[in-house]
């Protein structure tokens, strides 16, 4: 059995996809990828490849082959068949004035 | 404590961040993959912008010093400018262990883990300095030098005890550079009187926190440092190893060349 951590390619490091959060009570964002030995490197290069102009207070990595992505071929089955049900929108309530924000 | 002295002990801390800024520069296009090739450069500009926040002092202190006793005549009103590009190697006050050539990227970081972990004792003890800009200056540095320190000793581990290959050119790297740390304890002529009035770091007091971080990761690198081994001296007083005469021609050629020329 492979060992999960072996890198086939052994004239490169694995590939790693980056996710920072901007400021506290924002979400992490997907802003790029890059190579790393493991999971501490890539958060080192991370800091170092993302986060020179401030961009960010905190930092996830994921190794690129645990991301598991839709077929962009099949967007037609997956995502058109949501564009004529306007009713699993929540436009239809009547709001009072009194709430605000929504 | 005389104007000397201080400018001695500025110049020191400049010339140690601007010639290592130097050296990892050198990297810059050449790492061994585009994101370790960003985090050297990162850590160069990081050494350089602490040289000039010690130029700017050193040159605002030179230019007090009255007629007679000021360094560096000739340069009317002198700058950080003058200080990198116009001084020559028996000018600088760097220690020797930055100024060692890069090598192979082994040897680069190792060079950085041991300066950085003096940096960094250095620095937490400098901010207490009773000079209010060295204190202002270590304390705005020392967030840098924690992260140069965690980068490269986590690289001498990471090579130490990597391949047998990594871990043989680490132990040579060891060889070529050990007997540099000697020198980061040896307090400078300049440097005894203010270290007693308290404006320079006593280097004694920070030793044993060095030791510790060192021995610490040499023993997870897997690597043996050398015990009574011989240590280089000089750099703080001027005298350098060859390397450094090397560095300055190339660092230095375009203000030598064509003083004053900015782009």
């Amino acid at each position: 059995m492979d060992n999960q951590y072996t890198v086939q390619d052994k004239t490169s490091w694995p590939l790693w996809e980056v996710f920072i959060r901007s400021k506290q009570g924002l979400d992490h964002k997907h802003v790029g990828s890059l190579h790393a030995a493991d999971a501490a490197m890539a958060i080192e290069n991370a800091r170092d490849v993302y986060t020179r102009r401030m961009e960010g207070v905190s930092i996830w990595v994921v190794e690129s082959r645990h991301i598991h992505a839709s077929n962009p071929d099949e967007a037609a089955s997956l995502y058109d068949p949501a564009n004529d049900k306007v009713y699993r929108h929540p436009t239809f309530y009547d709001l009072p004035d009194e709430l605000k924000h929504m | 404590m005389s104007d000397q002295s201080i400018i001695d002990y500025i110049l020191h801390l400049g010339d140690n961040a601007l010639v290592l800024g130097h050296r990892n520069s050198e990297w810059t296009g050449h790492g061994p993959i585009l994101e370790q090739d960003i985090a050297l450069s990162n850590i160069a500009l990081d050494l350089i912008g602490q040289a000039r926040y010690y130029y700017q002092y050193a040159s605002r202190c030179i230019n007090a010093a009255d007629g007679a006793s000021r360094p560096f005549p000739g340069h009317e009103a002198l700058t950080e400018d003058v200080l990198a590009y116009h001084r020559d190697a028996w000018d600088f006050r760097n220690c020797l262990l930055v100024e060692q050539s890069n090598g192979h990227w082994g040897k680069t970081v190792l060079r950085q883990f041991f300066f950085s972990a003096w940096q960094f004792e250095l620095y937490g003890a400098l901010r207490h300095s009773r000079d209010s800009q060295l204190a202002a200056i270590a304390a705005k540095s020392l967030k840098e030098v924690t992260y140069h320190l965690r980068w490269s000793g986590e690289w001498v581990i990471r090579l130490g005890d990597g391949t047998e290959e990594s871990h043989t050119r680490m132990e040579e790297a060891l060889g070529d550079l050990w007997k540099y740390t000697g020198e980061l304890f040896v307090p400078a002529d300049y440097e005894k009187p203010l270290a007693l009035s308290g404006v320079a770091v006593d280097l004694a007091t920070i030793r044993p926190a060095w030791e510790l971080k060192v021995g610490e990761v040499l023993e997870a690198a897997g690597l043996e440092r050398k015990e009574g081994e011989w240590m280089q001296k000089g750099g703080k007083q001027g005298k350098h190893t060859e390397a450094l005469g090397y560095l300055l021609a190339e660092m230095q050629f375009l203000q030598r060349a064509y003083p004053g020329c900015e782009w």
